[in-house]
């Protein structure tokens, strides 16, 4: 047993209805209790869907638990597929029925004698898999099971298409402004003439997956869902791909160079001649993307050396911890993720671009992190947006979980080159730059409500301050006030010093960093 | 039973959509100021907590889950130490004066002793913990307030009437609970003359509302269950009269009647203000007590609402039902002028909301509309391909279904807020009206008939 408060990846169902629900004409039925099906909630409020979203759930009640579902579940499938006819249902173990141990496959054996329907149950179990996992695992499944029939019914289309055309895989419902990254990277693709073969699962209707061995290469914009059906391609149909997120200037050049290699692989063969992306590079980087630019421009000459942390999924806390290093100069104190399967890869990725690596699905634990360090500003999920609310720093929200408002209808992508242009004002938005700020502190401005203490830890310092001292801390600048509050307090204690005074805090100041 | 005669019931499928039971932790905590809210299941739980209670979460709440893993599962580690650990860990951090362990649909099926356990870590801990069964398998939404309290009826102090030789006056006596660490049980040192307990969880605005108008007819209120602190719990016991103000508390009621010897008056609820008067009409005639000035407070509140009964008079409506506040509410929008369709419900107690039922009946026939259907269980796919041909102007329907609705061009208006909203006695009827007509107010000033915008058709 675990006391939790907040959790970052959802249950196991959750990925699954997320890839289910993505596909078109595909009913998901969850074996579930009454109330479980809050996933249509999430989608019908946060996508603000039009569309009942294609999940219902085959209630488990006490007569299941006395008698076991018996017809129940068989008898819901063929019913959707009377009511709603669709292509595909996909029968979706919860944590209730995992531990009721019910023979859910005989089920859906049973079901598919009588529907049209393809019936399949999702293979996730929901104790040791989290939503992303059970994303990528399931997407992996549809994409094998209807491959193979179609390789059974001999239908199955393997030759190339003619022109360079890729599968885009990982795009769902609910996903961090996957829409938006959709289009941003169907523009990208379009722009290097590589037309797109199919978008999975986000729109596909299971039938033409079929054809998705037709595509040159496979891209997997993000490493949450995607790659297990991405390696699968490439073992079985020999289709290579591309798994690093094209998040930013330099991940974007590299995608696109990554590209071009595959393409060459057979432009020889197909187009009679080979591509060369690099000026399209040099020209999305300099006058498409302003990123660049900004990061060079005086503005910007502030953001040096200010302090962020990052937390959030593998694929943004990495990306966005390189760009903040690499692309802004700034120093990252901190980055983190809660994919905790995915360590080995993150730690690859932010490796010698941060002090210090956090991996914990424990909010606290990033909470008392942050208020140790500080930083200037925080890039992370919804969690760390109130964090850093409580105790006064700023921040941008660059991964799921999130809420409402990061699905703008406005256009919001991340990635590609219009996705660096919103991560810049992202960015530069989040800390509070420049003159606007400085100076109200610096001329003692509009704070008279006294000394923010600015912590979430509770191990509180028991040493005095003198009056003078306290209006000495005043008069520094908000935002580096805390951290000196701090220092200051931790040298007293280092010398056994028990009332802080002015000269104090200045002895502290001499000291070297800590 | 009259209302049975003419008021139609059905039941269908129960394949509907509801909140979990456990969401009740998100208003009880808030209610029960010094109370702590463990909910003992998995992921799942915890995963709709945080998403349908939204910003609460971020407050620092005092509800928690016990999150069970594996190990618990299979019985590898031991329920009794794990959750020992983790009550010590909240006692430590927030030191609340009870600890409500919530029952979720997996401690059911893996049969997790929660009341045996729950003695011995009180004795060990020295706190009160009170189990609650709030599961999605037995009960909906508001039900698990229904749960929480017929728990907590169980942990009230013993009252004693006994005739005074002379006076006939009762005197009250909080006996001491058998068990021995009874500290936390707070014996009230004023006594009252009254002996009415009222049951159902209120904001403490709406609960000292409630007070007033029976303080007026000289009907002092005793009690409420739930306190605002757990030690101020009211006395129960033989003699003392109870009523609810919520219509999903049935197992409450049961509770205090059977277990706790109480006497339950069944009145109407006190939603808008014609339940209000009903319901103050008939706990005054259990007092033997004449209500006085009732009718005049009842007109005022209907001529202060003009404007917005006007708004919904002749509008047709459509319950899809998944809170139980149903009757209720579809009661007063008739009074209002309204035409109930359909009373989704999830579940119907039809002892417990009696008057309720023969209130709405009675309801119609005053006002000539026709009797609703009220349906049990209901079946959401099958109430969607009804109003499709029924074309409500208002349904009032859960989250998953509004957006969809809106985008057939059927106004909604989500269920979930009255549950929140202050809806109870004379002068929060004009909040459920404000509710009801937001979404036809807004239409007044949009561009009407914005067809459908849906980019799938139903198959009719």
């Amino acid at each position: 047993m675990k006391l939790a408060y907040w959790m970052y990846a959802g249950p196991a169902h959750i990925g699954t209805l997320r890839v289910a629900s993505s596909f078109r004409n595909v009913h998901a039925i969850m074996h579930a209790p009454l109330g479980d099906d809050h996933f249509n909630v999430m989608r019908s409020m946060l996508e603000r869907e039009r569309d009942f979203t294609p999940v219902t759930a085959s209630v488990v009640d006490r007569h299941v638990l006395a008698r076991g579902s018996r017809d129940k579940v068989v008898n819901n499938i063929s019913r959707k597929d009377e009511e709603q006819r669709p292509d595909s249902i996909v029968l979706t173990p919860t944590c209730t029925s995992s531990i009721l141990q019910e023979d859910l496959q005989n089920f859906v054996d049973r079901a598919s004698l009588y529907s049209e329907s393809d019936v399949i149950l999702a293979d996730v179990n929901h104790y040791r898999v989290n939503e992303l996992q059970a994303s990528d695992k399931t997407l992996d499944q549809i994409v094998r099971h209807f491959l193979n029939k179609a390789r059974g019914e001999g239908i199955s289309n393997r030759s190339l298409t003619d022109m360079p055309s890729a599968n885009i895989i990982g795009i769902s419902t609910l996903g961090f402004h996957n829409q938006h990254d959709c289009r941003e990277l169907k523009r990208l693709l379009g722009e290097l003439g590589i037309s797109i073969n199919q978008i999975i699962p986000e729109g596909e209707f299971l039938k033409n997956l079929r054809d998705l061995p037709r595509a040159w290469f496979n891209v997997v914009p993000y490493r949450e869902m995607g790659l297990m059906a991405a390696t699968f391609l490439e073992k079985e149909y020999g289709m290579p791909f591309i798994s690093q997120p094209p998040i930013g200037l330099l991940n974007t050049a590299n995608f696109i160079a990554r590209i071009g290699k595959l393409v060459n692989l057979w432009a020889s063969a197909s187009l009679e001649k080979e591509v060369n992306y690099d000026l399209y590079i040099e020209n999305q980087t300099k006058f498409v993307s302003q990123a660049a630019w900004f990061s060079k421009s005086i503005d910007c000459q502030n953001l040096a050396g200010k302090e962020a942390a990052v937390f959030g999924d593998a694929t943004h806390a990495a990306s966005i911890t390189k760009i903040l290093v690499k692309e802004m100069g700034i120093r990252v104190s901190c980055a983190g993720t809660y994919c905790k399967h995915d360590v080995e890869r993150f730690n690859e990725q932010v490796q010698g671009l941060c002090d210090e690596i956090i991996i914990t699905e424990d909010h606290t634990k990033i909470g008392n992190m942050i208020a140790r360090i500080e930083p200037s500003a925080i890039f992370g999920t919804q969690m760390e947006r109130h964090i850093g609310k409580r105790i006064d720093i700023p921040c941008g929200v660059i991964s799921s979980p999130v809420h409402i408002q990061n699905f703008p209808p406005g256009y919001r992508p991340f990635l590609g080159y219009e996705g660096t242009n919103q991560i810049s004002d992202l960015i530069y938005n989040s800390f509070n730059l420049g003159m606007e700020d400085h100076l109200p502190d610096v001329f003692g401005g509009h704070d008279t409500k006294g000394v923010n203490t600015k912590s979430l830890s509770i191990d509180r310092v028991d040493i005095d301050w003198s009056p003078k001292a306290e209006s000495e801390l005043r008069k520094i600048p908000g935002f580096v006030r805390g951290k000196i509050r701090r220092n200051t307090e931790f040298f007293a204690k280092q010398n056994n010093i028990s009332e802080i005074t002015v000269d104090v805090m200045y002895a502290a100041k001499e000291k070297p960093s800590l | 039973m009259k209302t049975s005669e003419t008021l139609a019931f059905e039941c269908e499928t129960g394949n509907y959509h509801t909140f979990c039971p456990i969401s009740c932790v998100a208003w009880l905590y808030q209610k029960i100021e010094d109370s702590f809210f463990l909910v003992v299941g998995t992921k799942t739980c915890g995963y709709f907590l945080q998403n349908a209670l939204g910003v609460t979460i971020f407050a620092e709440p005092r509800y928690a889950m016990a999150e069970l893993e594996e190990g618990d599962i299979s019985a590898k580690l031991n329920d009794q130490v794990e959750l020992e650990r983790i009550c010590l860990q909240i006692k430590n951090d927030r030191n609340p004066s009870v600890i409500f362990w919530i029952g979720t649909c997996t401690t059911e099926i893996i049969k997790m002793d929660l009341e045996g356990i729950a003695p011995i870590l009180e004795k060990r801990l020295g706190i009160p913990i009170v189990v609650a069964r709030a599961n999605g398998l037995d009960y909906a939404f508001t039900q698990g307030e229904d749960t929480v309290l017929a728990a907590m009826a169980h942990r009230c102090p013993e009252y004693k009437h006994y005739t005074g030789k002379d006076s006939g006056e009762f005197e009250r006596v909080a006996l001491i609970n058998n068990s021995s660490n009874n500290k936390y049980l707070f014996q009230k040192e004023e006594s009252l003359k009254s002996n009415l307990v009222l049951f159902g969880s209120l904001p403490s605005s709406v609960a000292s509302q409630l007070n007033l108008e029976l303080k007026r007819q000289s009907v002092p209120v005793s009690g409420w269950l739930p306190s605002q602190r757990y030690n101020e719990l009211p006395n129960l016991g033989e003699g003392i009269f109870v009523c609810g103000v919520n219509p999903f508390l049935s197992r409450t009621a049961t509770t205090l009647m059977r277990r706790r010897k109480c006497q339950l008056v069944g009145a109407p609820f006190p939603i808008g203000p014609d339940g209000t008067r009903a319901w103050i009409e008939k706990i005054c005639s259990v007092f033997n007590k004449k209500a006085e000035g009732l009718e005049e407070r009842e007109n005022q509140i209907w001529n202060k609402n003009k404007d917005y009964i006007q708004i919904i008079r002749d509008k047709s409506v459509f319950f899809m039902g998944d809170n139980l506040l149903e009757i209720s509410i579809a009661r007063f929008l008739i009074r209002c002028g309204m035409t109930v369709y359909e009373i989704g419900i999830p579940y119907m107690d039809r002892r417990y909301q009696s008057a309720e039922l023969s209130f709405l009946q009675d309801t119609c026939e005053k006002m000539k509309k026709p009797s609703p259907r009220i349906v049990e269980k209901p079946d959401n796919y099958s109430q969607v391909q009804r109003m499709h041909e029924l074309k409500p102007d208002l349904a009032i329907t859960g989250m998953a279904h509004a957006n969809p609705l809106e985008a057939r061009n059927i106004d909604t208006k989500w269920s979930v807020e009255f549950t929140f909203a202050q809806i109870h006695g004379f002068s929060n009827a004009r909040d459920i009206l404000e509710l009801v007509t937001r979404p036809l107010r807004r239409k007044s000033g949009f561009t009407p008939n914005s067809r459908s915008l849906s980019k799938q058709t139903l198959l009719n």
